[in-house]
């Protein structure tokens, strides 16, 4: 059986750690880089994008992390965690991964009082809407060509996969629609 | 397929409203007074700042009324940080709170902090496309606010003390109360209802769930990393700092040091190398050595 891991520096990694359960794979809290050695995939949760990367930073499990990626493990991000794995963010110069091939501004749609659900649709996950649930989003301003578009909203990306890195700029993991997730398994499971 | 292939953006759910508090977990909320104090919030690693003209223990040595911030002090703060800005209205004072959603304030505390402007009435939080927290000493009082539409709670504790006894108290009450539900047959619940003085529904949902159906965090008194590991442990799954960090000696190193112990709140060894040479912390005050007038925490209804 799989073992996925899920970043637990900070952010709503329990909400995370509740869908893969249900989804029933062993999940376990990454909080350093020895954590990192017995996971098949690792998600990377929403929460606050500049206090993730400081952690990762501080607590040496940056490189080592990127390494795993860049070497093929699964990862999936939401939302900070898509900002992490961004090679660039807008006028920023937060620590990150820099994997994946996109140019992120955070923030994009605005403060609390913007955030928003909304149904969005991804020919690749079936034909029912998935609600999406988007908080302080951050938008993909660029995308590279070796990233695949799954979802947009309001014609900018906000499902993308680029080889073996998921990322979403919205939460999947607040919602009751596990499709994302399963998804996400079954590039594990490859 | 449609040429359109999304709906309209739905605005201010609940869902998305307690998404928010969802996102600060495992974070320190930091409060400052200036727009340098949330810079260095913000690089310590703080998930959020509330931005304040005094912090609690100044506000405990100016006396007076103590109200809702120069909305100039809280614009300057947005500017000065990329992290969510959270902001303190007085107990029932809504007028407050719609200046402070005009700002654009990520999250309003509706604060025993502040001199309450309403002594039976808390603000109706449904009506405010803002998320609002609100203070609590037990599982009655946090279903109340949830009630009125909080979409966090925290901890009361003794603000402006650096003391932490009544932080623990209110997090164990909350959390011997929630065991309690899980253990009553649900023909008790109604009387339980009744004598908590908190809605049927949410005591229900308490009771079938074993939590707050929103995130519970830490406030009041925590001063140390080690204050902040032991509320953790106790059950809250976010700290706010007040006083602790800006009335210390170092503050940048201490809010680094309270950042790590959040996330490291069950690794002994870990919080022993973050707890070491941080300066003095705030001095404090006892809070038993408080008169039954300087309380703050009796405030909310």
């Amino acid at each position: 059986m799989a073992t996925i891991g899920v970043l637990s520096l900070q952010g709503d990694f329990a909400k995370h750690e509740y869908v893969l359960k249900h989804l029933g794979v062993r999940v376990v809290k990454v909080r350093s880089k020895g954590d990192l050695e017995e996971v098949n995939g690792l998600v990377i949760p929403g929460g606050e994008s500049t206090t993730i990367g400081k952690l990762l930073k501080r607590f040496d499990i940056l490189e080592d992390l990127k390494e795993r990626i860049e070497k093929g493990m699964p990862v999936f991000g939401t939302c900070a965690g898509m900002i992490i794995l961004a090679k660039e963010i807008e006028g920023d110069n937060q620590p990150k991964l820099g994997i994946l091939d996109i140019t992120v501004a955070r923030n994009a749609y605005g403060r609390q009082i913007e955030s928003f659900e909304a149904d969005i649709f991804s020919p690749f996950l079936g034909t029912k809407p998935i609600r999406a649930v988007f908080i302080r989003a951050p938008q993909v301003v660029r995308i590279g060509k070796d990233v695949e578009i799954l979802a947009s909203f309001e014609e900018k990306p906000v499902l993308i996969q680029q080889k073996n890195i998921l990322s979403a700029s919205f939460h999947p993991e607040l919602t009751e629609d596990r499709r994302i997730h399963k998804y996400f398994l079954s590039l594990v499971g490859k | 397929m449609n040429e359109k292939t999304w709906s309209r953006r739905q605005k201010s759910t609940y869902r998305e409203k307690v998404g928010l508090a969802e996102m600060l977990k495992g974070g320190v909320i930091m409060d400052v007074v200036t727009p340098e104090q949330a810079r260095i919030a913000e690089n310590a690693g703080a998930v959020s700042v509330m931005a304040l003209e005094r912090v609690p223990a100044d506000i405990r040595t100016h006396g007076g009324v103590a109200r809702m911030s120069d909305p100039k002090i809280i614009r300057d703060i947005q500017e000065a940080v990329s992290i969510p800005v959270m902001a303190k209205c007085r107990i029932g004072h809504f007028a407050e709170a719609q200046i402070l959603q005009a700002l654009g304030v990520d999250f309003i505390d509706e604060s025993e902090v502040l001199t309450p402007a309403d002594d039976r009435f808390h603000v109706n939080k449904h009506q405010f496309k803002v998320p609002f927290v609100c203070g609590c000493r037990d599982l009655g009082e946090a279903l109340r606010r949830i009630g009125e539409g909080a979409a966090m709670i925290r901890t009361k504790g003794e603000a402006g003390t650096g003391d932490i006894i009544e932080a623990v108290r209110h997090m164990r009450n909350v959390m011997d109360g929630i065991k309690r539900l899980t253990s009553l047959p649900e023909e008790e619940l109604m009387t339980e209802a009744k004598n908590l003085g908190a809605p049927y529904e949410l005591v229900v949902e308490v009771a079938r769930t074993g939590k707050l159906p929103v995130p519970n965090f830490s406030a009041g008194g925590i001063a140390t990393p080690a204050d902040a590991a032991l509320m953790m442990q106790l059950g809250a799954e976010a700290v706010f700092v007040g006083s602790g960090i800006f009335k210390s000696d170092n503050p940048p190193k201490r809010a680094r040091a309270i950042v790590e112990a959040v996330t490291y709140y069950n690794d002994p060894e870990k919080l022993a190398e973050i707890s070491m040479d941080l300066g003095e912390p705030m001095s404090g005050i006892s809070s038993a050595q408080l008169e039954e007038n300087q309380l703050l925490a009796v405030r909310g209804w």
